[in-house]
C-alpha cells in the first residue's frame, strides 16, 4: 500500500509538471498582456512594469523561473490585486468552492443511487419513467441555464432562496443544485443500468430462494454489486463538477476559486491562473487517487498490492 | 396428502408465459408426487419444462408467468396462490435450491461465511455469530479444506467444483426436506461432476432429504436416482423407477433418449439422435406432441391426446402404443437389449 502511494504520488507531481507546462505556453499564446485593460500608462511606464515582474524576458526563461519558484512554494504575486501573494488568495478563496463541491457531489451521488436503485426496482413502470426524464433533463440542461432558471423561479418569483451571494448556508442552496444536476443524472443512469444487470443475476436468484424479501436482497445483494461501478466515474462527475463551478460562482456572485479563475484569465493575471490551475489539477487527481483506493476496499476482487501481477 | 409417505404432491399444473408472440403452454398439465427421501430425477431435453415446474414448487417464476391451473401441496400446504411473502418464508427453509451454475451463483462482494450463514439469519432468527458457526459445521460437512480459514474469504478465491460445494453447503444448512437440484453438475468437469454427486448422495442419507434432480443427462440419473420422470413438450410422458425407465421404457421418445446415449458396447461410429426438434408451445399440436418426430407414431397421435398407460404400479407411459388395439413395433435395438436385460434381472 505505502509503495503503491509512492508511485501514485510520483505520478500526481509528473502530471502537475505536464499540466503546468502546457498552461504555461497556452497562457502565453493568449492575446494582450495584464496591462491590456490599463490604457492610460505611457509606454515607459508600461515598460518599466513589464521589467519589474519580468515579462520584458523571453518566454522560455521565463517559465524556467516560474518552476524554479513554484518548486520552492513560491506562486508568485497577482497582477491584478497587486499586494497579494497568489498562495493567499487561493487560500482565501478555496473554502466556498470546496464546499460547493463536496455539497453538489455528495447530494447529486445519493440521490442519484436513490433514483436509479428505484428505477431499476420499479423497471419499466412509471416511476423508472420519471426517473430517466429527470436524468434526461439533469444530462442535457447546461449547469449555467439551470443556474439562471433557479435565480429567476427560486429567487425572483418565489423568494425562496437569496439570488446571490455568499453569506450562510441559505446562499449555497441554489448553486449546489445547479452544480448537482448532472452529478445526479449520470448517477441514477448509471446505477439503474447496473442495477438491472444485477437484479438479473444468478445470485440473486440464489438470495431469492434462500428465501430473503424484497429488501433484503436490494440491501445485502443487489446494492453492493450495484455501486462498484460508480466509482469508476466519481473522477469525471468531479470534472464536470469543477468545470461547472467556474460558470456557477459567477452567476452566484461567490467568492470562490471557479470565479476567481475566470476573472484572472479575462485579466491575463499569469500567476493566479497558473496557481489555480495547479491547483484544480491537484484536487483531480487527489480524487482519481481516493476513487481508486475506494474501489479496492469495497470490491474485494480488487485489492490494491502495489506489485504487479 | 394423499399418500402419507409424499411430501410433495404436483397436480394438473398447468403454467403459460405470457409474450409479446402469444402465450406460451409451458407446462401443460403435469402430476407428480414426491416421497420422503427419495430422489426423483426429471429428465427431458431443453424447453421441456422441467425448470419451469421446479421453479413453481419454488415459487421462483419469471413475472410473466400464468399459473393457468393445478395445485402443489407440500404437506397438505398448497403453495400456488401464496403470496411473495408467505413464499419467502418457505423458501430456503421447507425447499431449497441447488443452482446450475456455480461460477455466477454467488454473490462475488460477500464473505462465503455469511453466504451460507444467510438462510439460518433469516429463517431461525439466529445470531451472527452462531449462523457462522453452524455454516463452517456445513463446509465440513460438504468438504471444504481448511474451513475455518476460508470462512472469510469470497468467492472468486475459490475453483469451480468448491464453488459448488458451498452452493450445496448454503442449500443444506437449513436441512430442508426437498432440494431442487436444477442441473447442479452441468457446469462442473467430469471428474469433479463425480465428486459432487457422491457428496449430494451422501448427505442425502445424512439429513434424510427429498431430491428433485433435474437434468439431461441420462447418466447421472441412473447412478443418482430412484424414480425417473421424462418430460416431452410440457408434459410428463412416462414415469417409473429408474430401472423401469432403464430397462423397460415403452414410450418412443424415451427409446429415443436412451438410444441417443453411448454406452460401453456402443459399436456403431455414429450415435443415434431424434430427428426434428420439439414443438411450438405458442400453438402445441392436437394429440401426441412427439408424433412429428416418432417414426412409430400411429394415425391417433395426431387426433387425441394418450392417456397414462399402467405398465406396472410404479410405471405409467402416456403412448397409444400400449393400447389393446395397437399393432405391436419392435422398439429400436438399444432398447430390446435393454429389455432383455431387464426380464434377466427381474426373472432371477
Amino acid at each position: 500500500m505505502v509503495k503503491y502511494l509512492a508511485k501514485r504520488i510520483f505520478y500526481l507531481v509528473l502530471t502537475l509538471f505536464i499540466v503546468t507546462t502546457i498552461t504555461f505556453f497556452l497562457m502565453k499564446l493568449m492575446p494582450g498582456t495584464p496591462l491590456t485593460n490599463q490604457a492610460k500608462l505611457s509606454p515607459t511606464e508600461q515598460q518599466l512594469i513589464l521589467q519589474q515582474y519580468g515579462l520584458d524576458k523571453p518566454v522560455w526563461q521565463q517559465y524556467l523561473s516560474y518552476l524554479a519558484n513554484a518548486v520552492h512554494g513560491n506562486f508568485g504575486t497577482s497582477f491584478q490585486f497587486s499586494d497579494q501573494p497568489v498562495s493567499y488568495l487561493i487560500s482565501s478563496r478555496i473554502g466556498p468552492s470546496l464546499l460547493l463541491g463536496f455539497q453538489a457531489m455528495v447530494i447529486g451521488v445519493l440521490l442519484g443511487i436513490v433514483l436509479g436503485a428505484f428505477g431499476a426496482i420499479r423497471k419499466n413502470t412509471w416511476v423508472d419513467t420519471t426517473t430517466t426524464i429527470i436524468s434526461i433533463l439533469g444530462i442535457s440542461i447546461p449547469s449555467f441555464v439551470l443556474a439562471i432558471l433557479l435565480q429567476y423561479f427560486f429567487g425572483l418569483k418565489l423568494r425562496a432562496f437569496p439570488i446571490a451571494g455568499w453569506s450562510g448556508f441559505m446562499y449555497t442552496i441554489l448553486p449546489t443544485i445547479a452544480l448537482a444536476a448532472m452529478p445526479l443524472a449520470e448517477s441514477a443512469r448509471f446505477v439503474r443500468t447496473e442495477m438491472v444487470d444485477v437484479l438479473n443475476s444468478d445470485y440473486i436468484e440464489l438470495a431469492r430462494a434462500k428465501g430473503l424479501g424484497k429488501l433484503g436482497i436490494i440491501y445485502h445483494h443487489a446494492l453492493r454489486n450495484s455501486l462498484i461501478p460508480l466509482i469508476t466515474i466519481i473522477g469525471p462527475l468531479a470534472v464536470n463538477i469543477m468545470t461547472g463551478s467556474l460558470v456557477v460562482e459567477n452567476i452566484f456572485a461567490i467568492p470562490g476559486i471557479g470565479e476567481q479563475f475566470v476573472n484572472s484569465i479575462t485579466t491575463n493575471d499569469y500567476p493566479t491562473i497558473m496557481g489555480l490551475t495547479i491547483v484544480y489539477c491537484f484536487m483531480l487527481c487527489v480524487v482519481l487517487l481516493i476513487t481508486d483506493i475506494v474501489y479496492g476496499l469495497v470490491d474485494p476482487r480488487i485489492r490494491i498490492t502495489g506489485k504487479r501481477d | 396428502m394423499e399418500n402419507k409417505d409424499d411430501i410433495l404432491e404436483v397436480r394438473n399444473l398447468k403454467i403459460n408465459f405470457n409474450t409479446y408472440a402469444g402465450k406460451i403452454k409451458a407446462i401443460r398439465d403435469v402430476s407428480f408426487d414426491l416421497k420422503k427421501g427419495e430422489t426423483l430425477a426429471i429428465v427431458g431435453e431443453s424447453g421441456s419444462g422441467k425448470t419451469v415446474t421446479t421453479r413453481s414448487i419454488m415459487g421462483l417464476n419469471a413475472s410473466n408467468t400464468e399459473i393457468a391451473g393445478g395445485s402443489i401441496k407440500f404437506k397438505d400446504e398448497e403453495i400456488l396462490g401464496k403470496t411473495e411473502k408467505e413464499l419467502s418464508k418457505f423458501r430456503g427453509q421447507h425447499i431449497a435450491e441447488i443452482f446450475q451454475d456455480p461460477m455466477t451463483s454467488l454473490d462475488p462482494t460477500m464473505k462465503i461465511g455469511r453466504q451460507i450463514a444467510e438462510p439460518l439469519m433469516i429463517h431461525q432468527n439466529m445470531s451472527k455469530d452462531k449462523a457462522l458457526d453452524k455454516a463452517l459445521e456445513m463446509m465440513k460437512l460438504v468438504g471444504i479444506t481448511n474451513a475455518k480459514e476460508r470462512l472469510n474469504d469470497y468467492p472468486y478465491q475459490f475453483s469451480g467444483g468448491m464453488r459448488q460445494r458451498i452452493v450445496i453447503a448454503i442449500a443444506l444448512i437449513t436441512y430442508p426436506e426437498i432440494i431442487i437440484a436444477d442441473e447442479p453438475t452441468t457446469a462442473l468437469d467430469v471428474t469433479i461432476q463425480a465428486k459432487i454427486l457422491k457428496l449430494m448422495k451422501e448427505l442425502q442419507d445424512k439429513i434424510n432429504t427429498s431430491i428433485i434432480f433435474i437434468t439431461h443427462d441420462l447418466g447421472v440419473v441412473a447412478g443418482m436416482a430412484d424414480r425417473v420422470a421424462v418430460m416431452y413438450a410440457g408434459k410428463i410422458v412416462e414415469y417409473g423407477t429408474v430401472d423401469e425407465i432403464f430397462y423397460n421404457p415403452k414410450h418412443p421418445y424415451t427409446w429415443g433418449l436412451l438410444s441417443s446415449m453411448p454406452t460401453l458396447d456402443t459399436k456403431s461410429e455414429v450415435l443415434p439422435s431424434i430427428p426434428g426438434t420439439p414443438p411450438d408451445l405458442l400453438e402445441p399440436p392436437v394429440g401426441d406432441a412427439f408424433a412429428a418426430r416418432n417414426k412409430y407414431a400411429l394415425k391417433i397421435d395426431t387426433i387425441k391426446q394418450p392417456p397414462f398407460f399402467k405398465v406396472s404400479d410404479t410405471h405409467y407411459a402416456a403412448t397409444w402404443l400400449l393400447d389393446d388395439r395397437a399393432p405391436k413395433v419392435t422398439p429400436p435395438d438399444e432398447i430390446v437389449k435393454r429389455q432383455k436385460h431387464f426380464k434377466a434381472i427381474n426373472t432371477k
